[in-house]
Formats: structure tokens, sequence, C-alpha cells
């Protein structure tokens, strides 16, 4: 029972954190309906934004968050101003083009990390890295705990920014209808950027809060994009709160498997939830909450 | 018009031919080896994503299956791994069966990811299934020829039967259903086509292409493990560029998006050292963005605006 309790607390808190990343992903898809594979990338940036604050001048990396969020804001509006946006109005046979494009993307960002970074493992160590908490039998490493409580409350911002702030009701009325929107006097390119913006800013806080708990290193990128996605759908494409929701499940469904079947099959455990939830329940879990 | 084409194609084709005696050096040889790999991989990927419109992102499954195929003839029998040159397209063209059951039923994007899940999927079981594929040590076998120009002609074989063959499909009533498919689906259901059964028949024959490719690079390279061939960025996405870059739904735009990625990968990294896929990856972005539907895609539109002819790109055939 303590080995049951011990991974579904492990799995809620690392999903947690997964979640917010996911939550910037489904962000942009929802107002711009493409798939962001470079969203993984961008965190990645993030944690090295926060790594690089935390050795030169020994901000923590839960303070040095805030600067990886803002420059990721940058990137983000640059990235969709000048590059994606180009390709809305371009006619091509296949529709997947932006797709592509954000792979691309995936690969100048890593390829640009790895030139200045090297290949090499990278870690922060703080003074809280390994301390853990103790609740009846089961241990909870505290850096995973604040990072989850955190992760947690950027939700809850960003969902009082989505539902009570103009920026935040323009964004939602872009990701329902475009062209309503542009009738109702939106600008919604303006609109459309700023999303990307926050959107890599979460992926940035994201990442900043993994930091304490993952190695880093270039490619650790596609590792979040795959988790990412596969929450995005679990979600409901476009659903902040179904996002949350299932980053949750992913998270307890990975530990599960870990525990349970085999540390090498937990990845498969994601991958097959993520394939049912497509074929069966193609909305996500939004569709469930609909009914 | 048709006239040059067919005399550009005859000069290519004895050129080709040629090209290994008046190129010797072994490293050349590799190169071109190389990109006849990956123009029958581009080539395959093309019936399915160019022509039919369903975007694959997890093609790296194929390629993998073919490639165990031939390496686990070998590594459990004894068996001469050519023998996976026919095993290994049949497996993965079974394999596809399923995976397009599975798949079809979604759509677009959700197709894409889908397929980008399998191709994942795939991986980690090869991975782990250490007692049946030998896990991420891999399969090396000793190759019974090392003769490169052995490899380069049945590259070219392998070549040009994949490229007949599509040509052969896309040619054909089947061509002008998937090219349906790919515009509207929906419209292509309302006129009585079995939309699923061209669709599978899209996959199937893609599968067993890039499966073919897949065993022949077993036997070329000798080496294997699941992180090479099942690599979801270094296989399945690199595959889309390949073609994208070439020209999506064109005859001979993989080969083109081939040799590009080939040659430009191999004077990159001659020339720029450790910036070498840094380069590659500004370039793709460029390329996406100023020529969308690839090289080759985008001569024929050039000449049509030259010769002031109606145009309509999306034909793509």
């Amino acid at each position: 029972m303590v080995l049951f309790g011990q991974t579904v607390i492990c799995g809620i808190l690392l999903g947690g954190m997964y979640a917010l990343i996911a939550i910037g992903m489904t962000l942009i898809m929802g107002v711009m309906n493409i798939i962001n594979l470079a969203h993984g990338s961008l965190v990645m940036v993030g944690m090295y934004v926060a790594y690089v604050c935390f050795t030169q001048f020994g901000i923590d990396p839960y303070l040095g968050m805030f600067a990886a969020m803002a420059v990721l804001f940058v990137i983000g509006c640059l990235l969709q101003r000048y590059m994606i946006n180009r390709l809305v109005e371009v006619d091509s046979i296949l529709p997947e083009n932006q797709v592509l494009l954000t792979v691309g993307i995936m690969l100048v960002l890593t390829e640009i990390a790895r030139l200045i970074f090297k290949s090499d493992y990278r870690s922060v160590t703080t003074s809280y890295s390994s301390q853990t908490m103790y609740f009846g039998d089961m241990s909870i490493s505290v850096p995973m705990l604040t990072g989850f409580f955190i992760a947690m409350l950027f939700t809850f911002l960003l969902h009082l920014f989505l539902t009570r702030t103009d920026i935040g009701k323009s964004i939602r009325a872009v990701a329902q209808d475009r062209d309503a929107a542009i009738y109702m006097g939106i600008n919604s390119s303006k609109i459309t950027m700023i999303t990307f913006g926050i959107g890599s800013a979460l992926a940035a806080a994201g990442g900043s809060l993994l930091l304490p708990l993952f190695y880093l290193w270039p490619d650790i990128g596609h590792f979040f994009t795959a988790k990412a996605f596969i929450i995005t759908i679990l979600g409901g494409m476009g659903s902040t709160m179904g996002a949350g929701i299932g980053g949750l499940v992913l998270g307890i469904a990975e530990s599960l498997g870990a525990t349970y079947i085999s540390m090498g099959y937990k990845d498969i455990v994601g991958l097959v939830i993520f394939l049912l939830v497509l074929l069966f329940l193609p909305g996500g879990f939004r569709s469930l909450a609909k009914r | 018009m048709k006239k040059t084409n067919n005399i550009i194609g005859v000069i290519v084709f004895v050129a080709a031919l040629l090209l290994p005696v008046i190129i010797q050096a072994p490293y050349q040889m590799h190169i071109l080896i190389l990109v006849l790999i990956w123009a029958v991989m581009g080539t395959a990927w093309n019936l399915l994503g160019g022509y039919a419109g369903q975007v694959s992102f997890g093609h790296a499954a194929f390629f993998g299956v073919g490639a165990y195929a031939a390496g686990l003839l070998e590594f459990h029998l004894g068996i001469s791994p050519w023998w996976g040159m026919i095993l290994g397209p049949v497996l993965a063209a079974l394999v596809s069966l399923p995976i397009g059951l599975i798949c079809f039923r979604l759509r677009g994007p959700y197709f894409a990811l889908a397929m980008l899940a399998l191709g994942e999927i795939f991986r980690l079981l090869f991975t782990n299934m250490e007692s049946f594929t030998n896990g991420a040590k891999g399969i090396l076998i000793m190759p019974a020829i090392t003769d490169k120009v052995f490899y380069y002609y049945s590259g070219l074989l392998m070549l040009l039967v994949t490229v007949l063959v599509t040509t052969l499909i896309v040619r054909s009533k089947i061509g002008y259903y998937l090219v349906s498919i790919r515009e509207d689906q929906d419209a292509a259901t309302s006129l009585g086509i079995p939309t699923t059964l061209y669709k599978n028949l899209a996959i199937l024959s893609s599968a067993f292409f890039t499966g073919l490719a897949g065993a022949f690079y077993m036997n070329y390279v000798a080496f294997i493990d699941p992180h090479i061939v099942f690599n979801l960025t270094s296989i399945s996405v690199m595959l889309i560029m390949v073609v994208m870059l070439g020209g999506v739904a064109t005859t001979w735009g993989p080969t083109v998006g081939a040799a590009l990625y080939i040659y430009l990968g191999e004077v990159f990294r001659t020339t720029l050292g450790s910036a070498n896929v840094l380069v590659f990856g500004i370039l793709v972005c460029l390329i996406i963005m100023f020529l969308p539907n690839g090289i080759v895609g985008e001569i024929g539109m050039l000449k049509q605006v030259v010769t002031r002819k109606k145009t309509s790109v999306k034909e793509g055939i």
C-alpha cells in the first residue's frame, strides 16, 4: 500500500509539472491550429536560461524562472511573427508545412544550445535538491512538491487570465472562431503572437521547475515534446483544464507503469493510453465533461 | 516538353550507371549509396504522404522492421541477411496492415500524431525485448560482400524498381483516387471511392518499399540498434524533410531531396564542424518558408509561370 501511495503521489507531482508545459502547447494549438513540435526545445531553452542564471549569477532556479519566462516570451513572439505566421498564407500541397517548420525550428534551437553548452549532461544542485519530507511512511522530494505547487499556482493564474482579462478573452475568442473574432474588432494576428509568447513562457516555467530534478542536455527537448503532445491530446486540443487533468493522468499512468510493469516500458504505457484516447475519445477528457 | 524530360531522364540514367567507373573513392561511393537508400525511402513515403496526403511521422517503424528482419535472420538463425531483402519488406507490409487499420480512423494532424506514437512504440518495444532483439546493444553482422560498387548497383536497381512501381500506381486509376483523397476525402467518399481501402493500399506499398530500404541498410551498414533505425528525429522526421525539400507528390522530388540532404550534410560536416546540423536546420526553415512545394515542385510552377500557362499547382501529378 505504501508503494502504491508513493507511486501515485510521485506521478501526481511530476504530472502537475508536465501539465504546465502541456498547457503552453495546448494554448498555441487552440489558437493557431498547429502542432508545435518545437515546444520541447522551447522548454529546453528555458531550462538553459534558468541554468545560466544559477551558475553565473547564483540565482535560485525558482527565481531564474521569471527571467526564463521573459526571454522565452520574446523568443516565442518573434518565432510566431516572423516565421510561422508567414506560412499561414502560403499555398502548398500539404497543410502540414507549419508542423515541419516547427521541426526545423526545433533542430535550430537544439543545435544552438549544443553549440553553446556542448552535449554535456548538466544539473543544478541547490540546498534543497535532495531534501525529502515524510508523509506517514511515504517520502516526498521537496523540489518536486514545490514545483508541483508553483505549477498549480500558474495554472490557476492562467485560468484567471483567460477568463477575467480582455487579452485572455480575446485569446479564447480567436481560438473559438478566428473570423468572428476579427469581426468583433480583435486584432487576431497580435493575439496569435501574444498567445505563442505566453505558451513559450509557460514552457519555460515548466522547464525551470523541472530543472532541479532532471539532467539537462540539448536533446531533452524531444522528451518534453512527446510528453506535451500526449497530454494535449488526452485533455482535448485547446483545453487548459483538460491539459491539467491530462498531465495528472499521464503522470500517474507512467508512474504506475514504471513501478508495476518495468522501467523500460513506462513510456509505452503513456503512448498506448494516447493511442486509445485518440481512437475512442478523440475530443479528449474535455468531451467527457461536456456530456 | 515531355521529350526533353525523357532525354534528361536517359542522360541521368546513363550517368548513374557510369558513376562507379568515374568515381572510385570509397567515401564518394558510400555517400552515393546513402543517397540511394534515402531516395528509396523518400519515394515510398511520398506515395502515402505526398499523393494520398496522409502525412506519416512514423515511417521509422517500417524502416526498422525491415532492418531488424534482415538482422535477426542472421542473429538467430544464421541465415544470410540478404534473404531479409525479401522477408523485410513483406514483414513491414504486414505490420502496416494493423497500423493502417488503427490510424486511418483518424485524419490530418491526428493521423500524424498517431503514427508518431506508433513509431515510438516500436522503438521502445525493440529496445525492451532484449531476448529477441538484443535490446539497445543492437545487432552486428559480418557482411559477406564489402565491395561498394556492388552495393551501389543493387541500390540503384532498388531505386529504379521503387520509382517504377510508384509511378505505375500513381499513373493508374489508384493514383487519381489517392490524390482525390488528399484533396477532399469527403468528396472522394461521396463519389463512391472506398477511401479506407485505397489509403490502406497506399500505406501497404509505402511500408513495403521502406522495409526494403531498411533491409538493404542492414546489409550495407551491418550494424543497427533501435535508436538508429527507429529514431524519430533522424529517420521519421528527416524523411519528411527530404521529401519536402525535393518536392511533395513529384516522381523525382524525393530523389533530388535525398541527394541534397546527404550531400549538404556531408559538405556542412566537413566545412562547418559541429555547426552542421544547425546550418541544415536553418536551410530547412528557409526552404519550407520560401519553397513550400519543394525544389522539383516549384520548378514546375516556375516553368508554367514562364510559359504563361494556366497554373494549377495543387494537381500534383
